[in-house]
């Protein structure tokens, strides 16, 4: 299950675009005000594209679907190629659905992954402070052009998740990279959603 | 006379002596099986063997309830990891595939397992459409979780043997977890190493979860409540004794007959106790002597005796059931004791008249022989619970009546007294000379409309009249077989349903032909005539098919050829595969698996649970899942699918239909044999009465109290069982002895009615409260004995006595 973490933080990165994406364009130059805009969305919907770079494999493998986001808490990633999967994030309790199965997880009971938990909620809040809690928060460029880079703080966390950087554009999100420890990494970019 | 006396005497010591030997020597079954049907066919054996010590009766399933969700997965957690340490239980599960030896053992026996290997998947296209697929699954983050396999398992064959497993119904699982449907519940599955049927082991195995669950419960109170969790904002701002604490709650058939016998030997022990007070208390009443009371507890006591030494020999071992309940069924006997005391009074009083043994005698004689009459119907049941309660009864009453002709007359002392009951007979007479007064044709006609109204009533009924389920006779409530029922639908486990049984003399054979039958199966699946199907095999391939898939492996240098090949375009390089060609060789020059294999995994009790061994016979077990839930399968379809795929020695059985087929087979089995039984007591009474007329009286009042008690119960809603009709063999059994008294009343005169009807009311009273009583037990076969027979006692007397008139009048001078 130490993989776990890293399930939810994609989740996670992604949905943090999916609230973002449709915000209509403002002048924010603040990182507390891009949150607190963020906190304002009731629904949000996004087209990802999510490469792998793994270690073991040559190039970067690929797939590709579409995020939800509905206030208060639900939160989903539909990944339509190369095979469909659907990850459903309600409260605490990731549901995961393929062709022929469905496994629901109660986040609670992982205390290492509670932290992502807190910090999905703490950043569609636009709670800042919360966020500062459970990681090294990081944020550099400019309003035009931004980049958060999130550290876990936990040891337990760290080792599963080395670092979050999020790219974005004003309040718009652009790309989510997650890194982890052993040096594989994953990288989203988002655009606004086209599809039906 | 004295010479008489004292050979009696050493006759009746010396038969004692020899029942308590044998008594002290006997064997005591304290399990259910007294109630499971000896086995006449191979299917029914199947049946009884499933019902008994199949694997199916070793599950114990628990479940985990209240507190909050996180508190019950830790629990469950913490208590699996220390049942699973314990050699009592051969699994325990609670959906953590945790069970680290399992994935081992599936990991490493991967290319044995998997259906998917064949040549073809070895080939250079086959690799290529492989290694594509795992790689895509990589790209999902569940996919992720193989990642560190790829090197090892680049076709994915753990992920296709996974899926393999989860065609079987997989419980809902939250953190890896099982969980009920609505999520209030944690679940867990034990399987003992002991059998089913052995209550002591059981016993054990509950106790040994309940310190389980009692350890991880404390343990998870200290982690819920050390400073870690408090960081947690909501937490403090609600007290955490807000939460209740986790709790346990046990179901399967082992913690049932566990419960059962508990509850029977509890009931049987206080039952025993309270009856045996209020009798006490009764006699002491009635006679206001002490020796009269030891006395007049001798026949049934040296017929109880005489009864278990009777079974011990007949049988080899005596059923619990018998021991607890047998007493009450002799409870007649006490009757016999009654009637000496009071009548011999009278007939001593009557100086120049007949003896007791003269008057007397013949008529308790009588009474008894009916009732062996009655009981003997119970002789050739099918159920040795009932076997052993007919034997018991027979000896009992035999022995009893003996003491009561020959023993009791000698240990009588010179100046034996008790108190005159004349008095109450008076009363009684003048009572029932009361209802006489309202004339014998009104009587009749009454009489004649309340079993008009019976019959009509029991003709309405006649649907519903006998329980034909098995389950009516289990000691087990309702709520709790609900229970069970919710578990096991939550959990997937099979319940007692559809089955396709293979069956061979070895385990080869047997996992050969449920291959052969899984394949019929998955065809009707995708037709939807069923939702899905278990096999062993799914564990366990049999030889042949693993002997296939290990042969289809290539050589070391074949397969790297072709991998190199297949990884064309792909964005995976060769020398990272390494790993792979390495297991792929071990695999080849490696054993097949065999059962053994299995031991220490999960997937023995799956796989256990599916194989049964009787004797030479060999049984895989292949149970149907219905295409959607409450929709019931089409067994002609399934039979004439499997005879298509000339799956031969594969044979349908509808497990829940098949018993209740069985019981209602031993139900109405039953009924025949307590016709005649009726049948013999009736030639009986024509012999000894040499008179149609009064062996009419004397059967009236009995046929009229049965079918009143039928027809009471059927109205209060009770469907009848085998135990009913136990208790109308003895409303019969007892009843007769009092219809022959008043049969034989013309014989009598003034006092002599009056001890007479004294006798009998006293002796009834004995028995509705030994009755009476046992209607007030949590069990059913209880309960059904005791609504029966005390009211049924009652009304025999009733309407005996009422019936009484036409002798009466014969001897009153008009």
């Amino acid at each position: 299950m130490r993989a776990l973490p890293l399930m939810v933080l994609s989740v996670f990165g992604a949905l943090c675009g999916a609230a973002a994406s449709s915000s209509a364009s403002s002048a924010f130059n603040d990182l507390d005000e891009i949150m607190g805009l963020l906190a304002m969305r009731q629904h949000g919907r996004v087209e990802f594209v999510e490469q792998q770079f793994l270690k073991v494999l040559s190039h970067p493998i690929e797939s590709s679907g579409e995020l939800r986001y509905d206030a208060p808490d639900r939160l989903e990633k539909r990944t339509l190629k190369p095979r469909a999967e659907t990850l459903v994030l309600t409260g605490g309790v990731l549901t995961v659905e393929r062709a022929h199965s469905r496994h629901v997880m109660d986040l609670h009971a992982y205390p290492q992954v509670q932290p992502f938990v807190e910090s999905i909620r703490a950043t569609l809040a636009g709670d800042r402070s919360a966020l500062e809690r459970l990681f090294h928060l990081d944020f550099t460029g400019s309003v035009a052009r931004w980049t958060l880079t999130l550290v876990p703080l936990e040891s337990k966390v760290k080792q599963s998740v080395a670092q979050v950087r999020i790219d974005g554009a004003r309040d718009q999100l652009l790309k989510v990279e997650i890194r982890q420890p052993d040096g594989d990494r994953s990288l989203m970019t988002l655009r606004p959603s086209t599809l039906p | 006379m004295i010479v008489r006396r004292a050979r009696v005497l050493i006759v009746w010591i010396g038969c004692i002596a020899f029942a308590a030997f044998v008594v002290a020597r006997a064997r005591y079954i304290t399990d259910l099986s007294a109630f499971l049907p000896a086995n006449p066919t191979p299917v029914q054996q199947l049946l009884v063997d499933q019902l008994r010590d199949g694997p199916a009766s070793r599950l114990i399933l628990i479940a985990i309830e209240r507190g909050d969700a996180a508190a019950r997965d830790r629990v469950s957690a913490a208590m699996v990891d220390r049942l699973r340490r314990d050699s009592q239980f051969s699994s325990v599960n609670n959906g953590e595939v945790a069970g680290q030896r399992d994935r081992e053992f599936l990991f490493q026996h991967r290319y044995l397992l998997s259906e998917a290997v064949n040549a073809e998947r070895f080939s250079a296209s086959g690799l290529n459409a492989a290694v594509k697929e795992t790689i895509d699954n990589l790209a999902s983050p569940a996919g992720l979780l193989f990642k560190s396999l790829l090197p090892r398992d680049p076709t994915g064959e753990l992920l296709n043997i996974l899926d393999q497993l989860a065609r079987a119904p997989a419980p809902q699982s939250r953190d890896g977890v099982w969980v009920s449907a609505d999520g209030t519940r944690a679940l867990a599955v034990a399987q003992t190493a002991a059998s089913g049927s052995n209550s002591d082991a059981q016993s054990r195995a509950i106790d040994a979860i309940r310190s389980a669950f009692a350890a991880a419960a404390l343990n998870s109170k200290q982690v819920s409540s050390s400073p870690q969790s408090s960081s947690s904002p909501q937490s403090s701002g609600s007290p955490q004794a807000s939460v209740s604490p986790v709790q346990l709650r046990l179901s399967g058939p082992g913690v049932f007959a566990v419960a059962a016998r508990a509850k029977i030997e509890r009931a049987a022990v206080r039952l025993s106790i309270a009856s045996s007070i209020l009798v006490v208390a009764l006699l002491l009443i009635v006679y206001r002597s002490l020796p009269a009371l030891a006395l007049g507890l001798l026949p049934v006591t040296t017929g109880a005796l005489v009864g278990v030494a009777a079974v011990a020999l007949g049988f080899g071992a005596v059923h619990g059931i018998t021991l607890g309940f047998g007493i009450t069924l002799i409870g007649e006997s006490v009757d016999y004791s009654i009637y000496f005391f009071i009548q011999s009074r009278h007939a001593r009083n009557v100086a120049a008249g007949p003896n007791w043994q003269q008057l007397w005698w013949p008529t308790i004689r009588l009474g008894m022989l009916t009732s062996v009459c009655g009981f003997a119907s119970l002789l050739p049941s099918g159920f040795p619970g009932l076997k052993q309660l007919g034997l018991y009864s027979i000896s009992g009453l035999l022995a009893a009546g003996l003491v009561t002709r020959f023993v009791l007359p000698a240990l009588l002392p010179q100046d034996f007294a008790i108190r005159d009951v004349t008095p109450l007979g008076n009363r009684i007479a003048g009572l029932l000379q009361g209802v006489r007064r309202i004339g014998r044709p009104a009587l009749v006609l009454w009489s004649a409309a309340l079993v008009l109204l019976a019959i009509a009533v029991l003709y309405h009924d006649r649907a519903t009249l006998w329980n034909r389920e098995l389950s009516a006779l289990s000691p087990v409530s309702l709520e709790e077989q609900n229970y069970d029922a919710q578990l096991r639908a939550d959990l997937g486990a099979a319940d007692v349903g559809e089955l396709v049984i293979v069956s061979g003399p070895d385990m080869e054979s047997i996992l050969r032909g449920a291959e052969r039958a899984a394949q019929v199966l998955q065809g009707l699946v995708e037709d939807k005539v069923i939702g899905g199907f278990e096999s062993p095999a799914n564990y366990l391939p049999s030889m042949a098919t693993q002997e296939t898939r290990r042969s289809s492996l290539p050589s070391a240098p074949e397969l790297r050829a072709n991998l190199k090949q297949a990884l064309e375009g792909l964005p995976l390089r060769a020398d990272r595969l390494q790993p792979f060609l390495e297991d792929v060789e071990v695999t080849r020059h490696g054993p097949l698996m065999t059962s053994r294999d299995l031991a220490g995994t999960s997937l023995d009790a799956g796989f256990g649970a599916l194989v049964l061994h009787q004797r030479d016979r060999w049984n895989a077990l292949l149970p149907l899942r219905s295409a959607a839930p409450g929709r019931a399968i089409d067994m002609a379809r399934v039979v004439a699918a499997l005879n298509d795929g000339k799956v031969g020695e594969a044979r349908v059985l509808d497990l829940k239909q098949e018993s209740d087929a069985l019981y209602a087979d031993y139900l109405s089995e039953a009924i025949r044999y307590s016709l005649g039984g009726f049948l013999a007591l009736t030639v009986l009474l024509l012999i000894a009465l040499r008179s149609a007329r009064r062996v009419t009286r004397v059967l009236v009042p009995l046929v009229m109290a049965v079918l009143t008690v039928a027809a009471g119960l059927a109205v209060c809603g009770v469907h009848l069982t085998i135990l009913h009709l136990v208790g109308m063999l003895l409303i019969v059994a007892v009843g007769s002895n009092y219809a022959l008294f008043f049969d034989r009343q013309p014989h009598a005169t003034g006092d002599g009615e009056a001890l007479t009807l004294a006798s009998l009311l006293i002796a009834n009273a004995s028995t509705v409260i030994g009755f009476g009583l046992l209607s007030f037990s949590q069990i059913p076969v209880l309960v059904a004995l005791g609504t029966t027979v005390a009211p049924g006692a009652f009304l025999a007397l009733l309407f005996a006595a009422i019936g009484a008139p036409a002798a009466n009048a014969d001897a009153q001078p008009a």
